[in-house]
């Protein structure tokens, strides 16, 4: 603790209004720095739920429950010293007896924190009420729009800003048909100027969103089709269900003006630059403040606010709020959008460099000062891969490269990166925890070398964490500056890089973790990374079933039971079906598995069929029935070949030339079973039109006239990379042999959980470096690396038929060993006539039976 | 396993009273198993060659982040000198000695004395009679 706390004789009640976003932040920030030892402290809510993340609303309607939303375990709030009051709304302050009223009595206060937010501006507009007239912006909000589009078709927002556009996605995800009704020209009128607000109407408009500018609603009236009629100003007019407003916001200030505190000019409290109101025991923060003037409407300010007056309260010294960067990075719509300083160029003599494609809609616009030596500015849309750099530039005032627009254009040029070498001291790296180079480099001049460690001592990169990446740079830079060696340790029992550990189990002949961990590790038993780590690469080496007895220790609970664990601990069993041909007959013993079961069973991306809901003493029943009629295990649970998808090819399709699905199977057969540092997913086309989506997996093949072309390093997710083509017009032979080889290079010299996607692209000398060692064999190491994938192919067993004949293996899988209960907390609902975990909110509505013992 | 061993005690015994719970043949080596106990879901992990000798752990089966019950699924290791159980799910980890949790300290799990007796592995601190 601080030691210039002031020691009080009395513990002081300190109240905050508001459980938003940055008064939840404001209380966190209390708990950290000891106020609980000071101050008794009261939260207020006016909502029934306690602080949640309002930023990511819009994922309450894809699932997401209200108290995954949540920012807080409840166990925050619990602790002695706080006491959080949900749904009671301060009714009034009264400034002179420093009391708060309630509903439920007076609470007098010594410290009071105003975190009350701000409430959704709707335009007066004759008509506009019910479903013509809803708000987003609370979850209660939220489920008012939910009811309203039961058997609505069509949904309007009004106001094209950022929150408009977060709202029509929700409308979207709803099922409507969503239309965006700007009384501006341009979409996100403050963020973007007019070519990126064109460029975002065009990507959104290709979403199938309606965008509607320059349009101001007049009144409401019933529709003929639907049913509202919008009526806008020019005589024009828009039919519609239902009317979502997000024509900006306004400061929750009314507690303010009751106890007579100054405002702002535009209303808001106003604060100082240490967030004191005029009433010096009140503080405001987040968006019902006003500093000089301005309200600030993200939360990256807000959580400023609130960090200086929590230091203030704990006696510490606090950095004033002298206002804040605007610059923000958002995906709207899946559309990625980002806006820097000075986006419109509205300072005098800037200039600016444009790139605009019109192709795929995406729009670059760098804004630098006068002597075209300085960002000022930056807009985004389509890509915000530039937006750190950009932001590093504006931010501490680097200087521009010889040509400033080769910093947005297109990646493929080599626009120059920046590296930690080049941030300056004062360089920003965590804006949530404003945590600077500097602060990055003081904390390893003290001793501080170990990267978790550094998160803890300095905050950073805990906040939203899109900083990591970055402080791992600065920070590996930093200690190799200094002569230290980075650490690259797989954990505190391996000081080896996987691929270090590889060669020591290849050239050793290890084949047990033990053997391992005696010989080149420390300590005992191991961990939950470097266990599946090496028995990941046992497995590669020597394909020794994964059941048997030394190896079970070492998987992870998905490869330990063969079956994905899912959130309720019950597993899904994927079966294979190779080259997702499958016979009426297999596909009816899959159902009848699936109905004897009552398995949810879905059609997964690889053209298989995942059976979900399978409780632990179930799977081997399960596999049994599933092995009678002819399966397999599909290893959907392993790091290893997953699923070879394939078009129907030269045999029924008039366009194929060859006959993928052949080859497709040719290609699963031999390499399932096979683990790997991560997944891979294979695919083969039968012609160029390319329907197998080849490009987007780990080996792609896509036949030619003469043969086949081999794409490889290609990836789907949440980072699409497109496979390069590495050959072309292969043979059936030639194909098998690049493959061999390709996979165990990958396999011997990939790290931990690397895609061979990621692999690629850290790897030195690139493309044509890969094809010298496996296609010219340039390391020689061409009729090795076959040699060890045909031991790999020939040692295959499916797992699941090896661990059904050993009834050691069959005593793993009982939920209970001394009874033959299921687990009686797992519970389903039904939807769409299959069933599904039920949800944390939907539990208390399930009537409690007795268990008959 | 020596007899002395098969007695270790790892949580102060709330009651003198020892419930056998299953079979030694049912605990999994270096891995975890489940029982039921009068509504209570009991996880064993079983050492036999844990740094302190053979060791025997009875911990809380319910995990406290994602809500289910899982912990006995999940991978033991040794991190700085303890022991501990890793969440199948969201991976936190739990020490097996006192329930503990590394990242989150409110999330603590309930643990049991737990002891070999011949053939029967027993947990302490129940009571006597089965409720319901």
């Amino acid at each position: 603790m601080n030691s210039n706390v002031v020691t009080l004789n009395k513990v002081q009640t300190l109240i905050v209004v508001g459980n938003g976003m940055v008064g939840h932040h404001c209380v966190e920030q209390l708990i950290e720095r000891g106020a609980l030892d000071h101050y008794r402290v009261h939260v207020f809510s006016e909502e029934p739920m306690r602080a949640y993340d309002r930023v990511h609303l819009s994922e309450y309607f894809s699932g997401r429950d209200a108290e995954s939303l949540a920012l807080s375990d409840m166990a925050l709030y619990q602790r002695p010293g706080i006491t959080l009051h949900l749904g009671v709304p301060i009714l009034e302050i009264d400034r002179q007896r420093q009391e708060v009223i309630t509903a439920e009595g007076c609470v007098a206060y010594d410290k009071l924190v105003l975190a009350t937010g701000s409430y959704p501006f709707v335009p007066p507009i004759e008509g506009a009420e019910g479903d013509s007239r809803l708000v987003y912006r609370t979850l209660d909000d939220l489920d008012t729009i939910r009811n309203a589009a039961i058997n609505a078709r069509r949904g309007v927002v009004v106001g094209g800003g950022l929150l408009g556009l977060e709202a029509a996605n929700a409308l979207k995800t709803l099922g409507l048909e969503a239309h965006v009704v700007e009384f501006a020209p341009r979409l996100m009128p403050v963020q973007l100027d007019d070519q990126g607000g064109l460029a975002l109407k065009a990507r959104i408009e290709s979403l199938g969103v309606g965008v509607h500018l320059s349009r101001a609603t007049q009144s409401i009236s019933a529709g003929e089709q639907y049913r509202y009629r919008m009526n806008f100003v020019d005589g024009e007019f828009l039919e519609t269900d239902l009317i979502v407003f997000s024509a900006g916001i306004r400061p929750q200030d009314a507690l303010a003006r009751q106890c007579a505190l100054e405002l702002g000019p535009r209303g808001g409290v106003m604060i100082d630059q240490h967030c004191v109101t005029s009433d010096a025991n009140i503080y405001a923060i987040g968006e019902c403040a006003a500093w000089n003037g301005s309200i600030f409407g993200l939360v990256a300010p807000g959580y400023q606010m609130a960090r200086s007056v929590a230091a203030q309260l704990c006696g510490e010294t606090a950095e004033p709020f002298m206002g804040a960067d605007m610059s923000t990075k958002l995906k709207l719509l899946g559309v990625d959008v980002g806006s820097i300083g000075d986006a419109q160029g509205a300072t005098p003599g800037s200039r600016s460099y444009r790139l605009i494609d019109e192709a795929s809609a995406s729009y670059r616009r760098l804004v630098v000062d006068a002597t075209g030596k300085y960002v000022l500015g930056a807009v985004l849309v389509g890509d915000n891969s530039y937006y750190d750099t950009l932001l590093q530039y504006m931010q501490n005032g680097i200087a521009l490269p010889q040509e400033p627009a080769s910093l947005i254009l297109p990646s493929s040029e080599g626009a120059p990166t920046l590296g930690p070498a080049a941030l300056p001291q004062a360089a920003t790296i965590c804006s949530c925890h404003n945590v600077t180079k500097g602060a990055i480099c003081s904390a390893i001049d003290t001793g501080c070398t170990d990267l978790g460690l550094l998160k803890s001592q300095t905050k950073a990169a805990t906040g939203c964490g899109g900083c990591a990446g970055l402080l791992k740079q600065v920070f590996e830079h930093e200690l190799s500056a200094r002569g230290v060696a980075v650490d690259k340790s797989l954990c505190e029992h391996f000081a080896y890089t996987r691929q270090e550990l590889y060669a020591l189990v290849r050239v050793e002949g290890v084949t047990t973790f033990e053997e391992m961990l005696a010989k080149h590790g420390r300590g005992h038993t191991g961990c939950d990374v470097c266990k599946p780590a090496v028995g990941s690469i046992l497995a590669s080496c020597w394909n020794q079933p994964i059941m048997d007895a030394s190896l079970v220790p070492l998987q992870d609970t998905n490869d330990t039971f063969m079956a994905n664990m899912q959130k309720n601990g019950t597993y899904s069993v994927v079966p294979r079906i190779p080259g997702g041909e499958i016979t009426a007959d297999k596909l009816i013993a899959i159902g009848v598995v699936a109905k004897k079961y009552d398995l949810y069973t879905k059609i997964t991306g690889g053209q298989r069929i995942d059976l979900f809901g399978a409780q632990l003493h179930e799977l081997p029943d399960i596999w049994a029935e599933l092995i009678e009629a002819g399966f397999e295990t599909g290893h959907a649970y392993g790091k290893s070949t997953r699923t070879v998808k394939s078009c129907v090819g030269s045999t029924w399709c008039r366009y194929g030339v060859q006959d993928s699905v052949q080859m497709a199977l040719t290609i699963e057969d031999r390499y399932k079973g096979l683990r790997s540092p991560h997944k891979l997913k294979f695919a083969v086309s039968g012609c160029t039109r390319e329907c197998a989506e080849a490009q987007s997996k780990d080996v792609g093949v896509i036949a030619t006239e003469n043969g086949w072309n081999l794409y490889i390093c290609g990836n789907g997710g949440m980072r699409p990379r497109h496979a390069e083509l590495f050959a072309t017009d292969l043979d059936d032979d030639t194909l098998i042999r690049y493959i061999d080889r390709f996979l165990m290079f990958y396999i011997r010299t990939a790290d931990k959980l690397q895609r061979t996607s990621v692999w690629r692209e850290t790897l030195e000398g690139g493309l044509d470096y890969l094809k010298d060692v496996i296609i010219n064999d340039s390391l020689g190491l061409g009729a090795e690396l076959e040699g060890q994938m045909q031991l790999v192919v020939d040692r295959y067993e499916c797992e699941w038929a090896n661990a059904l004949k050993d009834p050691e293996k069959l005593k793993r899988f009982r939920t209970f060993v001394n009874d033959k209960r299921p687990d009686p907390d797992i519970h389903f609902v039904q939807e769409r006539g299959q069933r599904r975990p039920i949800m944390a909110a939907e539990l208390n509505l399930i009537p409690v039976t007795e268990e008959v013992v | 396993m020596s007899q002395s061993n098969a007695e270790r005690i790892h949580t102060e015994v709330a009651s003198n009273i020892w419930r056998a719970v299953c079979g030694r043949e049912d605990l999994v080596d270096n891995s975890g198993v489940v029982v039921w106990l009068e509504g209570v879901q009991v996880a064993l992990f079983y050492l036999p060659e844990a740094a302190e000798g053979s060791t025997l752990y009875a911990i809380d089966n319910h995990d406290p982040l994602s809500g289910a019950n899982v912990i006995g699924r999940g991978l033991v290791g040794n991190l700085k000198g303890d022991m501990v159980i890793a969440s199948p799910i969201y991976k936190q980890h739990f020490r097996l000695k006192d329930g503990s949790c590394l990242e989150f300290p409110e999330q603590r799990l309930r643990v049991w004395p737990v002891r070999l007796n011949g053939q029967h592995v027993e947990v302490g601190g129940f009571s006597a009679a089965p409720q319901g």
